[in-house]
Formats: structure tokens, C-alpha cells, sequence
């Protein structure tokens, strides 16, 4: 029972976080843009701007959402939460910090601390690209069908070569459980340098680096939402509530693929001790600190690059990053079987 | 009634009732959408079983990536609603009658003669997986130790699969 109750707490606070942090990444993300456009962003709805996720929230919610004619109306309303349920159940296997002990019981670092948990979290990104086909089809729209193709085949392809970049750290740790794949990174390499992973896998970095974002449809690779050519792709239809789930569910997909990335490749909760600080606090420390920086590349991308074409997206990802990705693998097992 | 048992009915209920919504649906995509169903819960079932690789991989590769190729070709080709499927003609109703029979016979020798069947335990328990250090170690041993032969002939089939779709697709190789 005890168990069971420690378990319901850490969804509550996970999530809740989450959600949190997804709110202020918009924010975080208008003003990075707005100060890399030479603007000042949001600045009028609270102090610095800072409720204005409160506002845009509450104003979503009061929205109207039409529904269009001849759409699968049952297709149309599930869509959404198809998208937004996969990407809230990434974050049950990620490792928070190195755990404590509360009333007598450990308690674990992630939610659920499972041997699988590298696949996991590939498998309820590939569920995700349910709610975008849904969305495209049930619309009744050519836009929002075109939009939910090409997401599919992008999310696809994409996929495979995510997968196989994390494969060269897992080969390292020798485990999939992330727990063990942060302990693996401890300590550290000639005495200065830190035991992470992207040090050896480089190639390993930079592929998950391309690859996350076009699983997350980010710029440059947001052909499924190009404004230019799609007006909005696969969530054309959607207002209110249905567009903020879809929202919701792209911006939690980045801030877990930041996660999975300073997780696998930047030892996750690890870092220089902070003086007068709990061990707890400190984990979470280093291993938001990593996110946040992940997600401020991202940011800086969109702000910089324009917008690749579709069969440039798709033939990078099968002419160039899946042999590179191969090439990383094979590499890493034959280093691993001299060392 | 235990929690376990109770899950188990809960996940075993909504498979079965989704699998027949695939058949009964007028609407192919909702078919597809329901086949997801299916497959979620017989994944939930593995968990259950403490298989979390076939759990996680059931989901990835025939939800993940299986089913979202039908969802593509029913969405690009199946265009309306269809009629519900009656048998009225008499030789597809034989022909389903006899292949219902033997597949249902198959299913009811399996279930009576091999190791798992009728409530006995197989060899590879739980415990015993966990004593080789959890699903991946076990199935990893298993494939590159005693399996290795038919592993390899399968992924040189798999092989020949994707020379030969990249040839019929690619016309001018």
C-alpha cells in the first residue's frame, strides 16, 4: 500500500513539474527568439511577462473549438490526446537524481525504474505519431492531410536512426536502465575530464542531436507544420483546447528528448559538487541545467536556420544518417571488445 | 480478488472486446484504430507476465511501426464506409468455416500439450530470468548462444527482404 501511495506521489510531482516547465519553456522560447530578432518578447501580463503561459493557457481554454464539416468527429476529438498521453508517459522511466531516503523507505529516482526504459521511451515516441495521422485524416482537410503524411514518414524515418545513435552508449554502460547508464558515466577520464558519454560518442551526439529534432517536427525540420506551404499541416482544423494538447505534446516530446540526452550522453544528474546543498537538489540541479541548455539549442536553431526541403529531410536521414549510424555502432564493438 | 488477476480480466476485456470492434467497425480506420487497442492491452498482459521486452517491443514494431503503415494504406486507399461484413456468399462462408476450425484446433492442441499449457509453468520463470539478470540478458543469451543459427538465417531473410524492395522500387538502379 505504502508502495503504492510513494508511486501516486511521484506521478503527481513529475507531471506537475512537467507541465510546469513545459509552460515556462514557451515563455523561455519567446524571449530567446524575440532577443535573437533584436525584440523585447513578452513583457506586459505579470512581472518580466512571466503570466503569460498563465494567459495564453486560460485564454485556450475559453476558446471555442468548431468542429469542420463532414469530419470523423470521435477521430477528431481523440487525436489530441493521442499525441499528449505518449509524450506525458515518456517521463515515468527518466531519472530525476540519485534517489533519497524519506520516512524510512528509498525512494527511486525516476517513477518507474525499469530494465527497458531506453525502449520505452523510443516506443511511446513512435505511439505519438498516431495523434498527428489522426488528426491529418479525421479533418477532412487536404492541408492537415498532407501535414499528417508527411509528419509519419518524417517520424518514421527518423526513428531508426534515433534509436541506433543511443545503441553506442548503451553498448557502453551495458545496460538499457538509465540508472545504470548515468552510473556508468561516473567519475572521470585523465582526472579532468568528465566520464559522460558524449565524449566518446561524438558521432553518436550529433546524430541523436538531428534526429531528435525531427522526431519532435521542430525547425528546421517542422515540414509537417510549414506555415509557408501547409498553413498550419496536421492541427489546421484545431482551436481551443485541442490545439493546446497538440501544444502541449510537442513541447513535452522536446523537453524529454533534452532529458533523454543529458540522461544518455551528459550523465544525467552528475556534475561538480555544489557546497551546502542536499544531494537530491543538487542531481536535479545539474541534470535541469543540461536540459535547459539542450533546449536553448533548439531555440537558437529555429531562430537561425530556414526550413529544409522535404526529400533533402527525408534523403539525409536514409543516405547519410543511417550509415553514419551503423558506421558508430560497429565502431564502439570493436573498441569495447579490445578495451 | 487480487489486483493482478483483476488487471489481467480488465486488459483480457477490452483486447477481446476491440478485437471484435476491428471486425464490426463500417469504417476501416476506426478497424485500425481499434486493431492499437488490441495491441496496447495484449502488451499490458505482458507486463503483467513480467516480459517487458515483448511488452516494449510489441509496441514499438507492430503498434509503432507495423500499424502505422496499415493506418497509411487504409487512409490513402479505402476511401468511405463499408458494408458490414456478412457472409453471404457461400463458398467464402465454407472456406472461413473450415479455416476457423483448424485454426481453433491448433490453438486448443498448443494449449493442451506443450509445457504452458493447462496452468503448468514453462521453463523459463520469471525467477529464472531474473537470475541471468532480467529480460534482455536472458533473450540476448538465448539468441547468440543457442539460437544462433536460425537468428542469423533469419536476419540474412530480412536482408533479401529490403535488397529486393529497394529493387522493385527503385527503377532505374
Amino acid at each position: 500500500m505504502a508502495e503504492l501511495l510513494i508511486t501516486l506521489t511521484k506521478i503527481v510531482v513529475v507531471f506537475g513539474a512537467v507541465l510546469t516547465g513545459m509552460a515556462y519553456m514557451t515563455y523561455f522560447e519567446r524571449k530567446v527568439l524575440a532577443r535573437m530578432q533584436a525584440r523585447i518578447g513578452p513583457n506586459r501580463t505579470g512581472p518580466l511577462g512571466l503570466l503569460q503561459p498563465a494567459a495564453d493557457g486560460v485564454k485556450l481554454l475559453i476558446k471555442e473549438s468548431p468542429i469542420p464539416t463532414n469530419a470523423d468527429k470521435r477521430v477528431f476529438y481523440l487525436a489530441p490526446v493521442m499525441v499528449f498521453v505518449p509524450a506525458l508517459l515518456t517521463w515515468a522511466v527518466l531519472p530525476f537524481g540519485p534517489g533519497f531516503t524519506a520516512f524510512g523507505r528509498q525512494i527511486g529516482q525516476s517513477i518507474a525504474d525499469i530494465n527497458v526504459a531506453v525502449l520505452y521511451f523510443l516506443a511511446m515516441g513512435s505511439v505519438g505519431v498516431y495523434g498527428i495521422v489522426m488528426a491529418g485524416w479525421a479533418s477532412n482537410n487536404k492541408y492537415a492531410m498532407i501535414g499528417g503524411l508527411r509528419s509519419s514518414a518524417q517520424v518514421i524515418s527518423y526513428e531508426v536512426t534515433l534509436g541506433l545513435s543511443l545503441l553506442g552508449c548503451l553498448m557502453m554502460a551495458g545496460s538499457m536502465n538509465l540508472s545504470d547508464i548515468v552510473a556508468a558515466q561516473e567519475g572521470l577520464w585523465l582526472g579532468f575530464l568528465p566520464r559522460w558519454f558524449v565524449l566518446p560518442q561524438v558521432l553518436g551526439f550529433a546524430l541523436y542531436l538531428v534526429s531528435s529534432i525531427a522526431e519532435t517536427n521542430r525547425p528546421p525540420f517542422d515540414l509537417p507544420e510549414a506555415e509557408s506551404e501547409l498553413v498550419a499541416g496536421f492541427h489546421v482544423e484545431y482551436s481551443g483546447f485541442g490545439f493546446a494538447m497538440f501544444f502541449l505534446g510537442e513541447y513535452i516530446n522536446m523537453l524529454a528528448v533534452g532529458a533523454l540526452a543529458s540522461t544518455v550522453f551528459l550523465g544525467g544528474w552528475l556534475g561538480p559538487e555544489i557546497p551546502f546543498l542536499p544531494p537530491v537538489v543538487e542531481g536535479l540541479f545539474w541534470f535541469s541545467a543540461k536540459m535547459v541548455i539542450f533546449i536553448f539549442f533548439y531555440f537558437w536553431l529555429r531562430a537561425t536556420l530556414p526550413r529544409f526541403r522535404y526529400d533533402q529531410l527525408i534523403s539525409l536521414c536514409w543516405k547519410v544518417m543511417l550509415p553514419l549510424a551503423l558506421l558508430n555502432i560497429v565502431v564502439t564493438g570493436i573498441v569495447k571488445l579490445f578495451i | 480478488m487480487e489486483l493482478h488477476s483483476l488487471l489481467f480480466l480488465a486488459f483480457a476485456a477490452v483486447a477481446l472486446i476491440a478485437a471484435v470492434l476491428v471486425l464490426l467497425s463500417r469504417n476501416p480506420v476506426h478497424s485500425v484504430l481499434f486493431m492499437l487497442l488490441t495491441f496496447v492491452n495484449v502488451a499490458a498482459m505482458f507486463v503483467l507476465l513480467q516480459a517487458e521486452f515483448i511488452a516494449v517491443i510489441q509496441i514499438l514494431v507492430y503498434s509503432g511501426a507495423i500499424l502505422v503503415l496499415f493506418l497509411f494504406v487504409v487512409m490513402l486507399l479505402a476511401g468511405g464506409e463499408r458494408p458490414l461484413p456478412v457472409l453471404n456468399q457461400p463458398l467464402q462462408a465454407r472456406a472461413a468455416v473450415i479455416v476457423g476450425l483448424v485454426l481453433v484446433s491448433e490453438l486448443a492442441l498448443v494449449v493442451l500439450t506443450s509445457t504452458v499449457g493447462g496452468g503448468r509453468r514453462g521453463p523459463d520463470s520469471p525467477e529464472r530470468i531474473a537470475a541471468v539478470g532480467g529480460n534482455i540478458e536472458a533473450l540476448g543469451r538465448q539468441l547468440y548462444t543457442t539460437w544462433l543459427l536460425p537468428f542469423e538465417i533469419a536476419s540474412v531473410l530480412l536482408l533479401v527482404a529490403a535488397v529486393g524492395a529497394i529493387y522493385l522500387a527503385k527503377e532505374d538502379l
